[in-house]
């Protein structure tokens, strides 16, 4: 049934299609648990009812999007092994320890408190389920720090030796850790799940506020959400800019690739290719509309210094350019249209209609999708961009799979296809569903779901301690 | 070097999966008992009873999947292909299992569906979960560093037994947690499960006692040889107590001693499977130093681990203090 496809290409694609399906949810639940902890720290602090409606509503969504990632996550964490032995083999003792290192600082510690975040503030009291609150996003904080390292260092590798099996093996830790890479692209992952979470929270606000527009909560999340477009995302250009710089530095065949260059600069004054058609086979990008020096402006900040293309890389090291250089344009577009919307909010709010302005409130509704566009973008772009290798210069991709026949990577591939879709789809339908309620008093679950009762049994009327009842 | 790393590591990593089989197994029991509960809101108020901790339980899985891979990467490399159907079923087991917890609670036309999805991937969890342990007992063919046997190899009478073991394993650990949960009508359909569930173990692990002894030469030696044998059978003694235990549990009204109990039973099991596997890790030929990482990388995580290992024992046991007691209709884990 595969036999036409290699296992390569099909073990290529489930590891795509798997980790596509997954990142949408991390992107969205690291913003979304940082914003929760906002939200019930203000309420303490106020004590505005507003706000603790808000944090209820959004942590419903949050318990939805939560439990979507965890269960594609451990997806991830088997496949290394599944499909793509060979490269566990070798790279484990490097990238296993820091994946370790995610699992004990961070997955444990969100699934230790979400429990407490999520039903035990009246168990608790206010103060430890405040803890719980910000534990839950910094365990998301320290997850993406040790994922993105471990990425980071099949990015740039060093620190590292190989021994006589062919095993990579740690010699310094610390270079492993924040290999080159690391701190650009921690720092531009990070700022994209808190645009893409903030994108999705004004989105719900705008489309509330639309219908609604006496709504309290719709104009709070509104209100946040675009401080965020308006502060952060000017911040993510720049990191985004600095990323590129760095990545020309270590990965010069992935910047060629991107920016649709085919053949070097040796004198700099290289052109910003805007758009174009890449043709891999002949080598060239076709229909192009140039703009004159500004490509080595932005890649080198200079005029003259000299812009590989891909033909300074042997052809059997050369990443494909057709897809990034689209992936990358969508991205950076989608920057630029929250720029855009950020702006657009701080002038409504400077002439005093942001709260009346039903156009700006359409295009952030538009919007509210864009982070999760941009994120995709982004990670293909990087990793379709380091191709043909899993570990930079080192290990080819197609020296990494497991011994498998491609029937077996197609038929699970299939059932992923047919799962993936049926119940992270049914998921985000229900988070769709959540997001259209409007957000005041406590959601009204009774609606849809009929086993909800009014809020949680106080404490005194629960408490049977597990001892006591075992003596009777 | 005066500490074995690699040792360490095995005792680590046999840590982290004895205390999945026990967390998230009577996750899964309780999962594999949904279609035997009396109605909608049973299963409901069975499924509070685990709400706040079954993430917390299942990131054991994570842990021993993720540590094999950074402590034993040959291992987690040769056994994952070796595996690959079960791990696969096993994973999209664990994804209807697991957004069932909030599914249910987000639809009213389909949550029978999403019951059924709760009941199914449990099941098929504690299947494939059943059979790798099975494979596993009766070895791995590797060839260099992969695995070179065929892909059905796994599918034996006797990884079927395992299975079925597993399954009423963990169906009894839902059982006995469900009596400890649970209160009044519940409860006692619970006591009511248990007691077969409870026979029906006792027995499975007698057949698999026996035939594991038999499936590789090595095991019998352990077993039946001198002095080893003597050593190894101080746990059917504390198997036997353990079972006692259970039995004077369930014929009293004892909410505690029958989840105890039962929980001894799977530790000495697991402790009677490690008396096999030693030396090796994945029988019958890839020992534990041989599938080790290189020391820089099992000294490094060790500090890790020994470090947040216990803070997150402690705050495990926290969250299960929080949630303690007797969960009833209404409380509100959605």
């Amino acid at each position: 049934m595969f036999s036409d496809i290699s296992a390569i290409d099909l073990a290529r694609f489930q590891f795509a299609f798997t980790i596509s399906a997954h990142i949408i949810f991390p992107a969205f639940s690291i913003g979304l648990a940082s914003f929760l902890a906002v939200l019930n720290g203000l309420w303490l602090w106020r004590r505005d009812e507003a706000y603790l409606r808000l944090f209820d509503y959004w942590k419903t969504i949050f318990a939805v999007v939560f439990g979507m990632g965890v269960v594609s996550g451990i997806v991830m964490s088997y496949q290394f092994g599944t499909n793509w032995s060979v490269f566990s083999d070798k790279t484990g003792p490097i990238l296993g320890p820091l994946m370790g290192y995610e699992v004990l600082s961070a997955f444990f510690l969100e699934a230790g408190f979400l429990g407490i975040m999520l039903f035990g503030r009246e168990r608790v009291g206010d103060r430890l389920h405040m803890a719980a609150t910000a534990i839950v996003a910094i365990g998301t904080l320290l997850s993406a720090f040790w994922i993105l390292s471990a990425n980071s260092w099949m990015q740039t590798p060093q620190g590292y030796s190989v021994n006589e099996v062919g095993q990579f093996v740690p010699e310094d830790w610390w270079a492993i850790i924040f290999n080159p890479s690391f701190p650009y692209r921690l720092v531009h992952m990070v700022l994209a799940a808190y645009l893409t979470t903030a994108f999705v929270v004004g989105a719900v606000g705008a489309w509330h506020l639309l219908r609604s527009p006496e709504s309290r909560g719709a104009a709070i999340m509104f209100s946040m959400a675009m401080w965020m477009a308006l502060i952060v995302t000017p911040i993510q250009i720049v990191a985004g800019d600095m990323h590129g710089v760095n990545t020309l530095e270590h990965q010069p065949a992935k910047i060629a690739a991107i920016e649709g260059h085919f053949a070097s600069y040796p004198e700099g004054r290289a052109t910003l290719i805007l758009f174009g058609l890449p043709d891999n086979a002949a080598g060239e990008t076709r229909y192009k509309v140039e703009v004159p020096l500004l490509g080595s402006l932005i890649l080198t900040h200079s005029l003259d210094t000299p812009i590989q293309g891909l033909d300074a890389f042997p052809a059997d090291e050369r990443p494909k350019s057709a897809m990034i250089f689209w992936t990358f344009r969508i991205m950076v577009a989608l920057g630029f249209a929250m720029l855009g919307i950020g702006v657009w909010s701080a002038w409504a709010r400077w002439t005093g209609r942001f709260y009346d302005a039903p156009w700006l409130h359409r295009a952030a509704v538009l919007m509210g999708p864009s982070g999760f566009l941009a994120v995709l973008c982004g990670w293909i772009t990087t990793e379709v961009g380091r191709q043909p290798f899993t570990v930079y210069g080192l290990l080819r991709t197609g020296e990494s799979t497991a011994p498998l026949q491609a029937n077996a990577i197609g038929t699970s591939l299939m059932a992923f296809i047919v799962v993936y879709f049926f119940v992270f789809g049914s998921g985000t339908f229900y988070v769709m569903r959540l997001m259209g309620e409007r957000p005041k008093g406590r959601i009204d679950i009774d609606k849809i779901g009929p086993t909800r009762t009014a809020g949680i049994a106080p404490v005194a009327a629960n408490q049977t301690l597990p001892r006591r009842t075992s003596e009777e | 070097m005066i500490i074995d790393l690699p040792f360490i590591w095995a005792g680590l990593i046999a840590f982290a999966v004895l205390a999945y089989a026990l967390l998230d197994g009577f996750d899964l029991g309780i999962g594999i008992l949904f279609p035997f509960l009396k109605n909608r809101d049973e299963r409901h108020l069975a499924m509070n009873t685990i709400a706040p901790v079954w993430d917390g339980n299942q990131t054991w899985l994570v842990l021993g999947g993720g540590g094999l891979f950074a402590v034993f990467p040959l291992a987690y490399a040769v056994v994952m292909p070796a595996l690959y159907p079960l791990i696969i079923a096993m994973l999209l087991g664990l994804i209807f299992r697991g957004v069932a917890f909030e599914f249910v609670h987000r639809t009213k036309r389909m949550q029978g569906f999403w019951e059924f999805g709760f009941w199914g991937g449990s099941l098929i969890a504690a299947i494939a979960q059943g059979m790798a342990l099975g494979a596993l007992v009766q070895g791995i063919t590797v060839e260099g560093r992969a695995y070179a046997g065929g892909h059905w190899d796994w599918l034996t009478p006797f990884s079927a037994l395992t299975a079925l073991a597993v399954v009423v394993g963990y169906a009894m650990l839902g059982a006995t947690w469900l009596i400890l949960k649970t209160e009044g009508e519940t409860q006692v359909r619970a006591r009511r499960f248990a007691a077969p569930l409870g026979a029906g173990l006792v027995a499975l692990i007698g057949i698999v006692s026996l035939a594991t002894p038999f499936s590789r030469p090595e095991y019998l030696a352990r077993w039946f040889g001198w002095p080893s044998g003597a050593w190894s059978a101080v746990v059917p003694i504390l198997l036997a107590l353990a079972i006692w235990q259970l039995w004077t549990g369930l014929r009293n009204p004892d909410h505690l001693r029958p989840f105890l109990a039962t929980v001894a039973i799977f530790v000495l099991s697991y402790i009677g499977l490690g008396v096999s596997f030693y030396p090796n890790l994945v029988p019958p030929a890839l020992t534990i130093a041989e599938a080790a990482a290189p020391e820089s990388s099992l000294l490094f995580l060790l500090v890790g681990a020994v470090v947040l290992i216990p803070m997150i024992l402690a705050y495990t046991v926290y969250s299960y203090w929080v949630f303690r007691g007797k969960v009833r209709p209404g409380d509100g884990y959605h």
